[in-house]
């Protein structure tokens, strides 16, 4: 290069300094505008309802009448206890299976995770639909026990707490498994290789060293399930009894039946309150940086964590200690040679467990599929006959073609809204360092851990003064919130991973920033884009919370007309739509992957 | 059969199809300091691997102090494994890390903590106890690394790389480092590297690993300047390598007829036969220029280019029919006399020729 040419760059570049501060602003902007206004603004209009009596006057007789009434604290008091059951579960059961993911080699990995990710990505209420037909009265569950002649009446698996329990830990539990494993995926394993080398049995070398650097991800998924859980009711209105309600079931009733606007505010806010001393709590033991899988060593811990962290050595000191004294006396025992090869029966009960574990996730959505092909006219087991008159009404219908076309062009719309606002959001944060970013970046996500009901109530409220009730735009908006979140997490994935010397060796090859952008980074971040495009698309197609308030009644999602049918009656139908969902779904899902594989296949 | 103090025998391995390791053995007796050296994929990992018990053989034998260890677990074989990493626990601060080896042999506290601040005070590095190793240095980290090693006195040290991941100087100072304490505590020691500058300067006795095989085990020196094949003499520092065919021999002395039909004379410890196709070698700084008394070996070329890297010059020259030869001399700041262009002479002993089967 020329040395004129040099110095005009170099004028060129201090005079777009400014407009690259613009662009940085740009970037961002569209996310804050657009949560500000259809998230954060409704849900203060709501909360601030529940402090308004009839008249308008400031008041506190909503909150008055919440703590008077001890059936609400009841009902708290039962979602409480309903979240944390279903968060030791789905960790109980879900460490192992985290546990051989991140510890197995990476093809068996890879085939694995397929299995866990496919109750996260089959619809909620297919898998729903699934439990009711396995643990009804009738369901398949109890016939083999039958049969098996292990009872003589049948078990109540159903409309009671344990079926709440199995519906939610199911439900839940990939979430959970996801996020320990990107944690435990981070533990170098050269550790316990380590710590074996150091003198330490398999059990203490797993205890001292292995559980505790994974207490991050278990401590990340724990509250995520727990903070989920929370904002429930799918699960237990259908899978539950009356003893059984939880929170939101009251938000819905007050809101439906009673239409007072300003209790549901109130009780919005003590799900909201609930769910922020829980984030407290949990950012004050272990820090929220470890949502993102950071880890936690070198931080200052405050009493609280101390204090955990001497009781937590103690108990791991113990088991480590117990495990060993097993150990020798299984070798007193065996008392294996130096001189031959022992077959590696360490991993036996953990592949049992694993297996056992990920049946229990995957086989309810397969049981719709038989189901569907019934000739009777109830969903029942085992299915009589065989019969496509179920699949046939459905495409006949004209309400479930209408409900399906829309889901579909909502879907689209908002995953494209989502991607157009979240993606520019996303290069931001990764690409700039600022004061505040990670306020910003929880700003962003925020919509995630806010219960949807929340969300869905107050923009049912916002909608009803816009008059944006029972309009397609109204449903994309609301789902555009959902997606944000999701597109800002997965693209961050994407560009923490991408060399970002491609573009500084485009750059200086000749290359501009527009150029570079269109030529070097979209092109190979395409893969991630399009499979965050597919997960903001299903985020919105298996919606319902949004969908059954903003619709109004008056037009219809899939999973919303699903819901409606399953509250009059559940029929083969019914099987027939979930299993129509299921091939869709899995379509979606291949294609992504697919798309995905080809990316890194280059 | 002498006792040593490992005495792996014919250790092998395979990784689904892959052959990682043919069938290697090696002894190292007690105090000794061996390193295998390879490039990656040799093998030397594995073998390494095996010993520690992170992988089990699919046939051979290891023994450890006179026992039989080949399927032993790696915590019962009494052997200390410095990481390439470092692998130091991130959840436990630097005093726990080294006193976790002596909490596994359930040491009394008291112990403990003697045992810890005394190994601590032989890496220098007493003050950093209460720090977790994130907050050190990677130099700092290594020290750590050996001090939890030694604190249990393994009757061997395994060490994976440890140094690759240091700069040039830190790594200068650690080896010397790792040596003085390898000598002054008497412990054995097997080394891997791929670095065979590394391996020179710390090893009493080197293995020469490729393709999953072992190549030669020698001293440094016998390496340098005895290597029994072609690729240890190529992976050691620097050669003039060249084809030839054998025309006489007289007992160990073996004349070759080489590129541009020049006949040298040079020493073989394998037997050869008239007319066999050899390799010769010969050490760059064992070739003269311009000798005013030419040794055994002699023959000429144009100078094509003069390289003076620090302490050394390298100088190339081209025979007649287009062989590039090397010399190297130690850099004088008065030798500009031969430029390039210029007609020399080369020379060389028979004694520093090495005759190698190809």
């Amino acid at each position: 290069m020329s040395l004129p040419s040099k110095a005009a760059s170099g004028i060129t570049g201090a005079s777009t300094f400014k407009n690259r501060d613009w662009g940085k602003i740009l970037s961002i902007s569209p996310a804050f505008l657009f949560l500000g206004f259809f998230f954060v603004y409704p849900v203060i209009l709501l909360l601030g309802l529940s402090l308004v009596d009839d008249s308008g006057a400031l008041s506190l007789e909503h909150y008055v009448h919440l703590f008077e009434k001890a059936v609400y604290m009841k009902v708290l008091l039962i979602t409480l206890k309903i979240a944390a059951w279903t968060t030791l579960f789905a960790l109980l059961a879900g460490y192992p299976i985290a546990y051989l993911l991140s510890t197995t080699n990476s093809n068996t990995r890879n085939s694995l995770i397929i299995w866990v990710l496919m109750p996260f990505w089959t619809s909620f209420l297919v898998r729903t639909f699934a439990w009711m037909v396995l643990l009804g009265r009738h369901g398949a569950l109890n016939d083999l026990l039958f049969a098996l002649d292990l009872i003589d009446v049948p078990v109540r698996l159903i409309y009671n707490f344990t079926g709440v329990m199995i519906g939610m830990t199911h439900a839940l539990m990939p979430l959970c498994i996801l996020t320990m494993l990107s944690v435990m995926e981070n533990i170098d394993r050269n550790l316990v290789s380590a710590a074996s080398t150091l003198g330490a049995r398999g059990g203490q070398s797993f205890w001292r060293v292995y559980f505790p650097l994974s207490m991050p991800g278990v401590a990340a998924g724990g509250m995520l399930v727990f903070i989920t859980a929370l904002g429930f009711f799918i699960t237990p209105a259908l899978l539950g009894g009356a003893r059984d309600t939880m929170i939101v079931q009251v938000i819905i009733f007050q809101i439906q039946e009673v239409l007072n606007w300003g209790f549901a505010g109130a009780i919005a806010m003590l799900l909201l309150v609930s769910v922020l001393i829980i984030f407290t709590i949990y950012d004050q033991l272990i820090g929220l940086s470890t949502l993102s899988g950071e880890s936690t060593q070198g931080r200052k811990k405050g009493l609280i964590g101390r204090f955990g962290a001497r009781v937590g050595s103690i108990i791991i000191n113990g088991l480590g200690n117990a495990c060993e004294r097993f150990g020798v006396l299984i070798d007193l025992l065996l008392r294996p040679s130096a001189g031959v090869a022992r077959k590696s029966m360490g991993r036996l009960p953990l592949w049992i467990v694993s297996m056992t574990v990920l049946a229990f996730l995957c086989i309810p959505a397969f049981f719709v599929i038989p189901v569907s092909f019934t000739e009777e006219g109830f969903l029942g087991w085992p299915p009589r006959g065989f019969s496509l008159q179920w699949y046939e009404q459905i495409l006949q219908s004209e309400a479930w073609a209408a409900a399906a076309s829309r889901s579909f062009l909502v879907a689209s719309a908002s995953a494209l809204l989502g991607m157009s606002i979240g993606v520019p959001a996303a290069f931001f944060l990764v690409r700039r360092q600022f004061f505040g970013k990670a306020a910003v970046f929880a700003f962003l996500v925020s919509p995630i851990i806010m219960p949807n009901i929340i969300i869905a109530v107050a923009l049912f409220y916002l909608y009803a003064k816009l008059g944006l009730v029972g309009t397609n735009l109204g449903l994309i908006l609301g789902h555009t919130i959902l997606a944000i979140p999701y597109v800002v997490i997965t693209v961050m994935a994407i560009l923490k991973n991408y060399d970002h010397r491609l573009d500084q060796a485009a750059w200086t090859l000749g290359a501009n920033k527009w150029q570079t952008l269109t030529r070097i980074t979209l092109p190979l971040l395409s893969a991630g884009l399009i499979a965050s495009f597919m997960f903001a698309f299903i985020i919105s197609f298996d919606e319902l919370t949004i969908s059954l308030f903003v619709t109004g009644g008056e037009v219809t999602t899939l999973p919303k007309k699903m819901w409606d049918d399953a509250l009059m009656r559940v029929s083969p139908l019914l099987a027939a739509v979930a299993a129509l969902l299921l091939a869709f779904m899995t379509l979606v899902i291949l294609l992504s992957e697919y798309i995905r594989r080809r990316g890194t296949g280059k | 059969m002498q006792k040593y103090k490992l005495n792996a025998i014919n250790i092998r391995k395979t990784y689904d199809d892959i052959t990682a390791l043919k069938s290697a053995s090696i002894q190292l007796k007690e105090g000794e300091f061996l390193t295998l050296l390879g490039p990656s994929g040799s093998g030397k990992t594995t073998l390494l691997m095996a010993i520690a018990g992170l992988n089990s053989p699919d046939s051979g034998e290891i023994w450890i102090d006179g026992e039989l260890a080949t399927h032993l677990p790696p915590f019962k074989r009494d052997l200390g494994m410095v990481f390439q990493n470092y692998a130091l626990f991130p959840h436990m601060t630097v005093f726990d890390n080294i006193a976790f080896p002596l909490r596994m042999r359930k040491n009394k506290a008291s112990v403990i903590k003697e045992e810890v601040m005394k190994v601590l005070d032989i890496v220098e590095l007493g003050h950093v106890a209460n720090r977790y190793p994130k907050e050190l240095s990677g130099g700092q980290q290594q020290r750590i690394a050996l001090a939890r090693c030694f604190v249990y006195k393994p009757s061997i040290i395994l060490m994976d790389e440890p140094l690759g991941a240091l700069d040039k100087k830190l790594r200068d100072s650690l080896q010397r480092e790792i040596k003085k304490l390898h000598e002054n505590l008497g412990i054995t020691v097997l080394y891997v590297t791929h670095d065979q500058e590394e391996a020179m300067v710390m090893s009493d006795r080197i293995c020469v690993m490729n393709n999953g095989e072992i190549d030669q085990i020698g001293t440094p020196a016998e390496l340098y300047f005895q290597p029994s094949t072609v690729f240890s003499a190529d992976f050691l520092g620097e050669s003039n390598l060249f084809s030839g065919t054998v025309s006489s021999i007289n007992e160990q002395e073996v004349e070759v007829v080489g590129p541009s039909g020049m006949v040298i004379k040079g020493m073989s410890k394998v037997p050869v036969n008239t007319g066999d196709e050899v390799k010769f070698m010969v050490r760059p700084e064992s070739v003269d220029l311009n000798a005013l008394e030419t040794e055994e070996n002699v023959t000429h070329g144009t100078l094509t280019e003069v390289i003076v890297s620090g302490q050394i010059t390298k100088l190339f020259a081209e025979l007649a029919d287009g062989t590039e030869m090397m010399s190297t001399q130690l850099t004088r700041t008065s030798e500009h006399t031969l430029r390039v262009g210029a007609k020399v002479s080369l020379s060389w002993r028979a004694s520093n020729t090495v005759i190698l089967i190809s």
